[in-house]
């Protein structure tokens, strides 16, 4: 089953901390890429998205649409940088 | 009162000849297809390099393929129930039971984690696992099971959500306590029963 791109996280996330979620960049934990959350290889046929490194193919990030919330589950990445807003 | 099944117009003929909405969970409609699901990229697990291994008891206990393919296998036909809402009736499968796999083990875990290739996991208590209630499946409708759906073989527990029925698995770990897996951590609920609509992790 082919992945899509890390553009699907919009769907549920939207807006992160106020910026598009595509331009959120992490550092792989296991291989220490460095990507946009935009360039991640997201697998959406699953009970949640599953977005993995395109490196590695390391799990960086779950999304579950659960009844009261949508659950952000980070357990691949090293960090996230978050753009600062420009003013 | 007549009850229909959500999603169709009228009361379809269920195969076993019972009603199908007392077989179809709340929540779920019914499929002729068979949807796959995937966390992941499908692994490709040769034959050759299948093993099946069993740790956390005293010993750990494990089988090659072409050994696994000796125990005795049985033939079962199950519903299964996929938490995104689909359900499939009466899908036929062969594979060996649990209770064969764990008959050589000895231990005193209360739970598994269901190990796969390509790194996924999940948790479920032994009880569920023993009794006739869930196997390691190679064969799906009379065909080695198709990697797509998790072959060369993967497990299958009818009675709780799919995510349960590991693809691609290649052992279990008992544990003496509860511990999460792929699904669990990521919110989806510890246990699973479709019939109580055990889907979601509270939050």
């Amino acid at each position: 089953m082919d992945p899509v791109d890390g553009n699907a996280l919009a769907g549920p996330l939207g807006t992160l901390f106020g910026q598009d979620v595509g331009d959120v960049t992490g550092v792989c934990a296991g291989c220490g890429l460095s990507s946009l959350l935009a360039e991640t290889r997201v697998f959406d046929q699953a009970p949640g998205l599953v977005a993995r490194c395109p490196g590695c193919e390391e799990v960086l990030a779950t999304v579950i649409e659960m009844p009261r919330a949508v659950r952000l589950s980070l357990p691949g990445f090293r960090y996230v940088d978050i753009p600062s807003r420009t003013l | 009162m007549a009850t229909v099944s959500r999603g169709f117009g009228g009361r379809r003929q269920d195969p076993a000849g019972g009603d199908l909405a007392a077989r179809t969970p709340p929540g779920q409609y019914l499929t002729d297809g068979f949807p796959v699901l995937s966390a992941g990229p499908t692994p490709g697990v040769r034959l050759e390099d299948w093993a099946f291994e069993i740790t956390g008891g005293r010993e750990p206990v494990g089988w090659t393929w072409e050994q696994f393919r000796r125990l005795p296998s049985e033939r079962f036909t199950c519903d299964i129930h996929c938490v995104t809402r689909w359900s499939k009736l009466e899908t036929a499968w062969e594979g060996v039971s649990l209770d064969t796999l764990l008959a050589p083990v000895a231990h005193d875990a209360g739970y598994a984690v269901a190990v796969s290739h390509g790194g996924y996991t999940t948790n479920l208590p032994l009880t569920d696992l023993l009794g006739g209630k869930a196997w390691v499946a190679h064969t799906y409708a009379g065909q080695p099971l198709h990697p797509e759906h998790g072959g060369p073989a993967r497990l299958v527990v009818p009675h709780l959500y799919f995510w349960k029925s590991a693809k691609w698995i290649r052992g279990l770990r008992l544990t003496a306590q509860d511990e999460p897996g792929f699904w669990e951590r990521a919110g989806y609920h510890d246990y699973g029963d479709p019939w109580t609509e055990q889907r979601y992790a509270s939050a």
